[in-house]
């Protein structure tokens, strides 16, 4: 087991990467349920993902209505409307999107883009959805517990969040804790293994800068998350053992009802920081997916090769190391040392920098580019301008001085929902339109997919854009209703009303894209081979769509980078990473190679090689 | 070629023809099981860094820390290092291929490491023994905590010490000539018996810097922390 090779040799042996141990499907139960394929796994976690997504899609519509129409709806009252922000909140942000871009992109194109047969663990891969469905079904719980869900807010914040008058502090913070806990012991066993196979399991030829951009992405994003999540471990241990065994961790000398609880001593603040040393990383947990995942879309969409793949590249790492020293921008109103706030405000401003040359490359690849305007290409489109868009208001957020005023208002909600909720949504979006028909072997319904995109991004636009002028002018976010408030203009009602409008007709959008998911799986249009003409390797399978180990009997081998689209010369539209040196001249094809691969096992003459240069 | 050199290669330049191009699948050396060990002995780092930075900073200002017994914690440590040290003899006695002594390694270094836990159980006893009632006391969670999750962390690596003694057993299964083996059957076990020396060794580093952490008053982490 080597992977040195031999520099004057004529003649490549078969692969020598480590072979994945795969476990043929038996039944209906081994192939579909206690499977420990990738491609079945990443659709478990995808619509368990989507599933849990959709009951935070209704709790958002019931924030909306309530803030929009006060004092309309009984059957919203304040515990409900902080249940109902709490749930929606951690929903989205851990269950998922970091569900969905982890497990479910992460799992279904990890091995095929790194040409592998299966992750490297399988049987840990279906222990971890397996976890991760455990915690779902206890955060669900909550909803049936005694007291209901916690409404401590997604940040949990000790002592409010369990303290009495909190709702859901009988049982649904305690159920909240535990099931953080559980999805992060799953995280980790998937985490392991995307980053295990990535870097020790690709194909022969595939070089770390061979990489598609969304395995890196998503490579970098586990990272991140195997040294973040142990944060939040620790904080929610920490804060059951305070709730449940009365520890004073985190719990001060406090007084409840005139009578003084037998808590004392404890740091509020040590909380904060565990969450938010967790908390940004976080971010670009759900970001960095989504950065690697677009550029993709808007190369292959754009028949260019992306602009300075190795900047991207770099860029990612610098993201990814940075987002670890930027945490405490999040608690500048906490009272911290000034010196403290000055560093990491800078830290946090020198984010922008690997974070624009992201941007500039994105922009500069559709420079000139042949687009094609298709559904993933709108919804890159839409990703790049609401994440410009959401990152400018971060600049603001990231100066101490321009926060503290802004701090808690609806200006802070319209910021990160721009830049990790609906730009990483836009790329899920543009994503889940691009393979699907890898996945299903069908196309989604073209018609009903412009609808969802043109509804749901200037939808966005009505929704956020206003949110920020509200915030502007001082309106708090995490107010169950803003009765008379003087400093705040009666036309604020007036607004709040038209983004709930606005707000429950992108809802509706949601809906009609998941009866397109639902109904194109039946009735969708069959897909072509390779329907965009990608050049990755995951569309290079001898079969669409893949079957169990992916390449047949041998393995691909991999001669150029993902991005050969419109080389100079050759007169083709793009080269499929494991088309041979000697067949890039031939007639072109748009299905799959003979095999689906290289002539791996059979040799190949080094000379062929020459002919690339 | 180095992860340094392999993250600088530009990779739309035409290739220079040399057929190594061709490999390069892994990254490392090591093998897949080693590499994703590795990696989780970083979540692991991380976990009880931060476990030992909360300590510090919840310190900072207590003044009592009830102890248990001394000399029980430091036999619990001694129990863990000769855990360690039965393990390494494993490994070195499944490299040269000496079966006996092999599986007499894993008896042993599991036989401590059961005993340590029963040390850290009896030191729980005693702690409660100490201090009834004082709920408050951020020393006795701590203590708690850290233990229980180390001890969580070493009933992890019972698990895989019992496979691997399951594969030891397998591997000499009617069929096999006992006393010898086949060669793919001793390299699986060697392998696994280095990974769970490895995890070993590193559980036990773990807990001597926790040991220092938690025994001895006056630590010096929570001092630097008053300081600020």
């Amino acid at each position: 087991m080597t992977d040195i090779a031999p520099t004057d040799a004529v003649y490549v042996p078969p692969a020598e990467v480590e072979d994945t141990e795969l476990h043929d499907p038996q039944s209906f139960i081994t192939k579909y349920i206690w499977s420990q394929d990738h491609k079945v796994i990443a659709i478990q976690y995808s619509v368990t993902a989507l599933a849990i997504g959709m009951v935070a899609l209704v709790l958002s519509w019931l924030i909306r209505l309530q803030l929009g129409f006060p004092e309309t709806f009984s059957f919203i009252d304040e515990a409900a409307y902080y249940q109902f922000v709490t749930m929606h909140g951690m929903i989205m942000v851990i269950y998922l999107l970091t569900a969905l871009f982890l497990g479910g992109f992460g799992n279904y194109l990890i091995p095929l883009m790194v040409g592998a047969r299966d992750m490297v663990f399988p049987y840990l891969n279906m222990v971890s959805f397996w976890v991760y469905l455990l915690a779902v079904l206890v955060l669900v719980a909550s909803f049936f517990a005694p007291g209901g869900p916690t409404g401590a807010g997604w940040t949990l914040y000790p002592p409010q969040s369990i303290l009495s008058g909190t709702p859901g502090q009988e049982s649904g913070i305690v159920l909240m804790l535990v099931s953080l806990v559980i999805f992060i012991v799953a995280f980790t066993m998937g985490g392991l293994n995307y980053v295990t196979t990535a870097l020790q399991g690709r194909t022969r030829g595939m070089t770390l800068m061979r990489l598609p951009l969304s395995v890196w992405g998503i490579v970098i994003a586990s990272i991140l998350g195997l040294l973040a999540f142990p944060a939040l471990f620790v904080g929610a241990i920490m804060m059951l053992f305070d709730k449940v065994l009365g520890t004073s961790f985190f719990m001060p000398t406090i007084f409840e009802l005139g009578e003084q609880l037998e808590y004392g001593g404890g740091s509020p603040l040590l909380f904060q920081h565990l969450f938010w040393f967790f908390g940004h990383p976080e971010v670009y947990i759900v970001a960095l997916p989504a950065f690697g995942i677009v550029s993709d879309l808007l190369a292959t969409h754009a028949r260019k090769s992306i602009f300075g793949y190795r900047m991207m590249v770099w860029a990612i790492l610098a993201i990814g190391g940075l987002s670890f020293i930027v945490w405490a921008h999040h608690m500048f109103v906490s009272g911290m040392n000034p010196y403290f706030g000055f560093f990491f405000a800078t830290t946090t401003l020198i984010i922008a920098v690997p974070t624009a040359i992201k941007v500039y490359n994105w922009v500069l690849t559709l420079w000139q580019g042949d687009i094609h305007l298709t559904l993933p290409m709108l919804f890159s489109i839409g990703f790049i301008v609401t994440f410009v868009n959401g990152g400018i208001t971060g600049l603001f957020l990231g100066n101490v001085v321009v926060d503290v005023p802004l701090s808690d208002t609806m200006f802070v909600v319209a910021h990160f929902h721009m830049v990790m909720g609906v730009a990483p949504i836009m790329v899920v979006f543009g994503a889940i339109y691009h393979w699907y028909p890898l996945i299903t072997g069908r196309m989604l319904d073209e018609t009903l997919g412009k609808f969802h995109f043109w509804v749901t991004f200037l939808g966005a636009y009505l929704i956020y854009f206003p949110m920020h002028y509200l915030g502007f002018i001082g309106v708090p976010r995490r107010y169950y209703e803003l009765g008379e408030t003087g400093f705040i203009p009666e036309s604020a009602a007036s607004l709040n009303a038209f983004i709930t409008v606005a707000a429950l007709v992108v809802g509706f959008s949601q809906l009609v894209f998941l009866y397109n998911l639902l109904h194109s799986l039946f009735k969708g249009r069959i897909s072509e081979q390779n329907p965009w003409k990608s050049a990755s390797l995951e569309w290079q399978t001898p079969q669409k769509p893949p079957v169990h180990g992916n390449w047949g009997p041998s393995l691909p081998v991999v001669y150029r980078w993902a991005y050969e689209y419109s080389p100079p010369g050759t007169g083709r539209d793009y080269v499929p990473q494991n088309l041979p040196p000697d067949q890039v001249d031939a007639p072109h094809t748009s299905g799959p190679l003979p095999s689906g691969a290289g002539p791996l096992g059979t040799g190949q003459v080094a000379g062929t090689m020459e002919a690339e240069k | 070629m180095s992860l340094f050199q392999q993250v600088t290669v530009k990779p739309w330049m035409p290739v220079t023809g040399r057929v190594e191009r061709l490999y390069s699948g892994r990254s490392f050396f090591a093998p897949q099981k080693t590499i994703a060990l590795r990696f989780f002995f970083a979540v692991v780092t991380i976990l009880f860094s931060l476990l030992t930075v909360s300590y510090a900073e919840r310190m900072a200002f207590e003044v009592r820390r009830p102890l248990p017994e001394t000399w029980l914690l430091w036999s619990n440590a001694a129990t863990l290092i000769f855990s360690g040290i039965a393990f390494q003899w494993a490994t070195v006695s499944a490299r040269r291929q000496r079966l006996s002594e092999l599986r007499r390694g894993l008896y042993v270094g599991g036989f401590f490491t059961f005993v340590f836990l029963a040390g850290q159980l009896l030191s729980w006893h005693q702690l409660q023994a100490v201090n009834t009632i004082d709920h408050r006391n951020p020393a006795n969670a701590f203590f708690y905590m850290i233990t229980g999750l180390h001890g969580l962390h070493l009933l992890g690596g019972l698990a895989v010490w019992g496979r691997t003694l399951g594969k030891l057993r397998q591997g000499f299964s009617p069929g096999v000539v006992p006393g010898t083996g086949s060669g793919a059957d001793l390299t699986r076990i060697t392998r696994s018996v280095e990974l769970c020396t490895a995890y070993w060794h590193f559980l036990l580093i773990v807990w001597l810097a926790l040991f220092g952490l938690l025994f001895f008053p006056g630590g010096s982490l929570p001092i630097i922390c008053r300081a600020f």
